[in-house]
């Protein structure tokens, strides 16, 4: 019923291709997150699939119909914005009702959906209130009534927790994941927050610069990226980059070690690792040379950054008490299938790379 | 040391006031000239011009020869009438076309944008005599309707340029979420941006209004006749070759500010918003 297919969608504002044909197809239920870099056109693919701005080529389709020459109102979507854009005017309770006042909804359905939508959201006290007097986090709630009361098969959100300040944007953020629980309703959620796609998504899509680079669970990108773009991107902290160069079942690491990894790599590649896929030894072992540069304690855990004899930098996890002094000389070794290559030129992922799921034990430490 | 700034800060705010007090009194002195003299009969109004009426002098007679001229009720409708249904239609149809100019993209938008800010240079007293022919030949000679169109057209580029510039900073969120709650692009306009760019329209409204209840010019030319005559140029019949009646002039230009007076008020409140900003957020 709430299903959502975007076929071949693109867009253009005069010469520039902002969106690059996107495919999509998300089934009943889903909780989608878009996320990506600031400008790499996630509002506007939110937008083609709300009706409010047209797509230059594709079809959406919602709950099986061809919604493209439909009005936003006719979709069967609602929408939650970052800047929250309530009336002004109206109060909460108007807010909630304008829509359906608007589609001409019997005033029974109308009081009946608007009290599911304050139970839901603990709106009561505010009820009479205006926006202007209510707080960040009340408004997107009320927002998110607004929404609710639509009873849409496609719920749409642009970054409603943007604007919010960081206590608030957890507590909201599980309200959400709460009501997708509760409604069973299809989601897509757009955000630029890695962390925010990471806990509420069942899948993501991840894009940059107009294009799908990925579409997987969280796990599927966190474990698999398809390049190097989807790898630095999904993670934090983000995974460590290093330059090589494979052959015969060999990498090397610019000037500071050989690891064994897959035959299918040849030339120059980008090694990726984690920052958890390094373990670390005192200098001198075989491994990757390197030198402590600095120490981030985080209390549970922390991060050390490493400078490799070619000077890149890499972070590394490591015990939050653990006796590395800066300008001590280490030796990295790397956790078995932690070894994520791509292609230096494309950052393609070449494939046959280890997986941290599927080989635990294939890649071993020089 | 926190003193003396604080004193060279009072010494300054003074002096700007003691500026503005000046400009202030510079500015009024002509209407408070006008006021004062329509009070006094004639000899006091030339014999001491600046000198307030006292006890002895005070008179109505000006008012009395204007208002037992039973006209002068008529050109004052004539006024009001022009001028508010003239700002009707430009706050109607500015903001009509300030929001499709800021609001939807199509060509020729900005063309239209650039020929707009044109009408706000170019004098449209320039072409009286083409409008002169036009309204003589449409049959419109001698009508307020002549007066409304032009100075709805006179008004007009002015009120889009602000209005548009206005409209640009409404949320563009906020105007999508009502049109996915199914709110036509009509209420859009009259329901949520308007009230949101109250300001601009009260900007617009006593910046126009103004100069259509004083202006001379096209009632003279368009509608110079008995029956459709506004206050302005009512006041002028008052002012002969050789004899003019100088305590009817004044009381009717006096009584010709109230009005005006009145419509400034209702609009002040926006107005200081419009003027100081950063009130459309
Ligand atoms: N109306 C427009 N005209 C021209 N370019 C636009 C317009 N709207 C958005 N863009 C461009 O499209 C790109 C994607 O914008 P957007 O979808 O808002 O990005 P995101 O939401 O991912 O930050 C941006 O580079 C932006 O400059
Ligand atoms: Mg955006």
């Amino acid at each position: 019923m709430g299903k959502l297919v975007l076929e071949g969608i693109s867009k253009r504002f005069g010469a520039v291709e902002v969106l690059k044909t996107v495919d999509l197809d998300v089934a009943d239920g889903e909780f989608i997150v878009i996320v990506g870099p600031s400008g790499c056109g996630k509002s506007t693919l939110l937008r083609i699939i709300a009706g409010l701005s047209d797509q230059s080529t594709g079809k959406v389709l919602i709950g099986g119909r061809d919604v493209s020459s439909l009005p936003p109102s006719k979709r069967g979507i609602a929408m939650v914005f970052q800047s929250y854009a309530l009336y002004p005017h109206l109060t909460v309770e108007g807010n909630l009702t304008l829509g359906l006042k608007q589609a001409r909804t019997a005033a029974s359905l109308i009081a009946e959906r608007v009290a599911e939508a304050v139970r839901i959201l603990a709106l009561e006290p505010f009820l009479k209130r205006r926006p202007g007097e209510l707080s960040g986090g009340q408004r997107q709630r009320v927002a998110i009534g607004r929404a609710i009361v639509r009873h849409p098969e496609v719920f749409l959100f642009d970054e409603p927790l943007s604007n919010l300040d960081a206590a608030l944007r957890n507590q909201v953020r599980a309200e959400i994941a709460d009501l997708h629980r509760r409604l069973g309703a299809t989601m897509v959620y757009v955000t630029h927050d890695q962390v925010e796609a990471m806990t509420l998504a069942d899948r993501i899509i991840v894009m940059n610069g107009g294009i799908v680079q990925q579409i997987g669970t969280p796990s599927e990108l966190y474990r698999r990226p398809a390049n190097a773009f989807v790898a630095t991107f999904i993670g934090s902290p983000g995974m460590n980059m290093v330059a090589g160069t494979a052959g015969g079942g060999v990498l090397t690491l610019a000037g500071s070690g050989r690891l064994p990894c897959s035959a299918a790599a040849n030339g120059a590649v980008t090694a990726g690792i984690r920052p958890n896929g390094f373990e670390i030894l005192p200098g001198g072992n075989d491994g990757l040379a390197g030198t402590v540069i600095a120490s981030e304690y985080l209390g549970a855990e922390s991060f050390l950054r490493v400078r490799l004899a070619d000077g890149t930098v890499v972070t590394v996890h490591e015990h939050p008490d653990h006796g590395w002094l800066i300008d001590q000389p280490v030796t990295l070794r790397l956790r078995p299938g932690n070894l994520h290559l791509f292609d230096a030129a494309s950052g393609v992922r070449i494939a046959e790379g280890p997986d941290a799921a599927a080989q635990p034990a294939a890649a071993r430490v020089a | 040391m926190t003193q003396r700034i604080a004193r060279r800060f009072q010494i300054s705010t003074l002096a700007a006031h003691l500026v503005l007090i000046g400009f202030t009194l510079l500015a009024l002195a002509p209407t408070l000239l006008v006021i004062m003299n329509s009070f006094k009969p004639r000899k006091e109004i030339f014999g001491a011009p600046l000198a307030l009426p006292s006890f002895e002098t005070i008179t109505l007679i000006g008012y009395d020869t204007v208002l037992k001229r039973g006209d002068i009720l008529n050109y004052f409708q004539n006024s009001l009438i022009v001028t508010v249904c003239a700002l009707f239609f430009i706050i109607l149809f500015g903001a009509m076309a300030a929001f499709a100019l800021s609001e939807y993209r199509f060509p020729g938008n900005r063309l239209i944008g650039l020929f707009l800010v044109m009408g706000i240079m170019v004098p449209i007293r320039l072409g009286t005599v083409g409008i002169l022919k036009l309204m003589v030949s449409l049959g419109l000679a001698n009508t307020l309707f002549a007066l409304i169109l032009v100075y709805t057209a006179q008004g007009l580029p002015m009120a889009v340029f602000v209005m548009s510039e206005f409209m640009r900073q409404v949320s563009d969120d906020l105007k999508n979420a009502a049109r996915v709650d199914g709110l036509s692009e009509y209420t859009i306009l009259f329901r949520l941006v308007l009230p949101v760019v109250r300001p601009a329209i009260a900007t617009i409204a006593v910046f126009t209004m103004v100069p259509i209840w004083n202006d001379l010019w096209f009632p003279l030319v368009l509608a110079p006749g008995e029956s459709t005559r506004t206050m302005t140029l009512g006041a002028q019949s008052f002012i002969g070759q050789f004899i003019t009646d100088w305590n009817a002039v004044l009381a009717a230009l006096t009584l010709a500010i109230v009005p005006m007076l009145i419509l400034y008020l209702m609009f002040s409140r926006q107005l200081i918003r419009g003027i100081t900003a950063g009130a459309v957020k």
